[in-house]
């Protein structure tokens, strides 16, 4: 089984990914009521279901996310895995009808709590989604925008906020002279890196990815996969995408869902060379989804 | 083969049709333009906006009282109608866009739309007019505004359900509150689209006479005053053009001929608006 996984992968030029969730070298087979084992875990998923009226989009998820890692979900379409990351930040809480059970706990507190204030909660966990999304204003008030809802700064700090979220995202070099300048008539990877500039901005401590590169062509994907790997060391990273070999690139950990079930979650290495399931090992070798 | 031949020849039957009746439409449009400019422009002298209407028999005269007060009426209704049909457009397009509620308000909203606008006039004629006793440049200002409502309010919805639901979670996901979203995103997204409403509905009761007859009435002398009878264009060509004195019904065309040019200009401002907007 390994051998026919091996081979399976070998497509997907996981070596880098392999080589560094190898040196951190924390063996995670053991399990502790059922939830895979992780150091320091940011988020910790209990019992997590999820409704969009009567239908069930998620069933019974334990999981813990790593502080300052790179987290990906992966899985056929409509396996639960956008459904996953829009709990995170409750941001489906926009639409009557959708609703969530269980716990998310994030520093002790459990997010899905009644009466918590759902706008603080995401300027703590950002998130960028898969379509560009500027505001039809300049880029500098698109970063400003999120920084004045929380923070009270002067012009002086807001500048150097504005061009410090930039650098950060890998955008300030292109877009430095025209700040005052739509957002929207920026490229589409320059839209991305304005988005995830925006979250960024407001110093959240996780980013919710949610597709962000499957509208973009192959050079904008790289630079924002190249950033991702950058922000792990001060954020929180957790991103979907349907494309394994980007999770393989970029993530530490990966889950892999199906059917709104957690089937699989581990190092990145191991699902993807050893996985211990079935289902996981099918999917990545490609032989469905 | 035969079968091309003939449908080529149907093809050829129904483009000339089409191309026929639709000169035919654009005719009547044209004809109507044609003879407001030759019989209007004659009519337009720099006396038209300084001069009041004239007293039966008085020779020369213009239309500045008509005119001030049709740009008061007209600023008056847009000042009051339009927060309310944007605020009820934001209603039924964000916080209750499925419920029962919003689809009585969506119907009665297309009622008034297409409502007489006669009847308006006779209702605020009822409302205002009859209760403060006399005609009155307020009750020509909330009848015009009755006619502004639905269409800003249209308008407003439309626009802003055009605006990508990603822009709206994109906001809501920096932990922008709901109101915050809507005003200074979602607004902005929409800004162009709820102006042209704004543009369109201002066209529209640039020329509205009904309404005003019931309520504004009009005025021979100069008044600045929203309490009493107010000159205004469209009454002022009512009345003029059906009077026996040439001299009336010259400024009557006058009148017709400076509220067209508005309108259509307010009509032309519109469409570049929208047209930039993409």
């Amino acid at each position: 089984m390994s051998t026919a996984t091996l081979q399976g992968s070998v497509n997907f030029d996981v070596s880098a990914a392999v080589g560094a969730s190898m040196t951190a070298g924390h063996a995670l087979t053991e399990k502790v009521d059922g939830i895979r084992h992780v150091e320091n875990p940011k988020l910790s998923l209990r019992k997590l279901n999820f409704f969009y009226g009567k239908f069930q989009g998620l069933y019974d998820i334990n999981m813990n996310i790593p502080a300052c890692q790179v987290t990906a979900l992966i899985g056929p379409s409509g396996c639960g895995k956008s459904t996953l990351l829009r709990t995170l930040n409750r941001i489906y809480d926009l639409y009557p009808g959708q609703r969530a059970e269980g716990e998310i706990i994030m520093d002790g507190c459990n997010l899905l709590e009644k009466g918590r204030d759902v706008n603080l909660l995401r300027a703590k966990i950002g998130m960028v989604f898969q379509k560009p999304t500027p505001f039809p204003m300049s880029i500098y008030d698109n970063i400003a925008f999120g920084v004045k809802l929380y923070e009270k700064l002067s012009k002086a700090q807001m500048d150097e906020r504005v061009e410090w979220a930039l650098r950060k995202a890998a955008l300030w070099d292109e877009v430095k002279d025209k700040l005052k300048q739509s957002g929207t008539a920026l490229s589409g990877g320059q839209q991305q890196r304005l988005c995830i500039a925006r979250s960024i901005a407001v110093k959240p401590e996780v980013i919710l990815f949610d597709e962000p590169t499957s509208a973009l062509d192959p050079i904008s994907t790289l630079k924002i996969e190249e950033l991702i790997n950058e922000l792990k060391t001060e954020f929180t990273v957790v991103i979907v995408t349907h494309n394994m070999q980007q999770a393989a690139r970029v993530s530490d950990y990966t889950a892999f869902m199906y059917l709104g079930r957690l089937v699989e979650y581990d190092h990145t290495s191991i699902i993807f060379t050893k996985p211990g399931k079935k289902e996981t090992e099918d999917y990545i070798t490609g032989r469905f989804g | 083969m035969e079968l091309y031949t003939r449908r080529r020849l149907l093809n050829r039957i129904n483009l000339t049709a089409s191309l026929l009746t639709t000169i035919l439409a654009l005719s009547f449009l044209v004809w109507i333009i044609a003879v407001l400019f030759i019989k209007g422009f004659s009519a337009i002298h720099w006396g038209l906006f300084t001069e009041m209407t004239p007293p039966p028999g008085a020779q020369g005269g213009g239309l500045a009282n008509a005119l001030v007060g049709s740009l008061m009426l007209t600023i008056a209704a847009i000042l009051i109608g339009t927060p309310i049909g944007i605020l009820a457009g934001t209603y039924l397009a964000e916080y209750g866009k499925y419920g029962l509620f919003s689809e009585i308000v969506r119907t009665i909203n297309d009622v008034l739309l297409s409502a007489p606008s006669i009847i308006i006039g006779v209702f605020v004629y009822e409302l205002i007019v009859i209760r403060q006793g006399h005609y009155s440049g307020w009750a020509g200002a909330v009848a015009l505004a009755i006619i502004v409502i639905p269409v800003v309010l249209r308008t407003t919805e439309n626009m802003l359900k055009l605006v990508p639901i990603h822009m709206r979670e994109a906001a809501a996901a920096l932990g922008a509150p709901r109101w915050k979203v809507i005003v200074q995103v979602v607004y902005k997204a929409a800004v162009a689209g709820i102006v042209t409403g704004v543009l369109l509905a201002t066209a529209r009761i640039t020329g509205e006479t009904a309404p005003l007859l019931f309520t504004a009435l009009n005025n021979q002398f100069w008044s600045t005053d929203m309490n009493g009878p107010l000159a205004n264009l469209p009454v002022v060509i009512f009345q003029f053009a059906m009077s026996p004195y040439d001299d009336w019904r010259e400024l009557a065309w006058a009148a017709a001929l400076l509220i067209t040019v508005l309108v259509l200009g307010m009509n032309i401002l519109t469409r570049t608006l929208l047209r930039d907007r993409k």
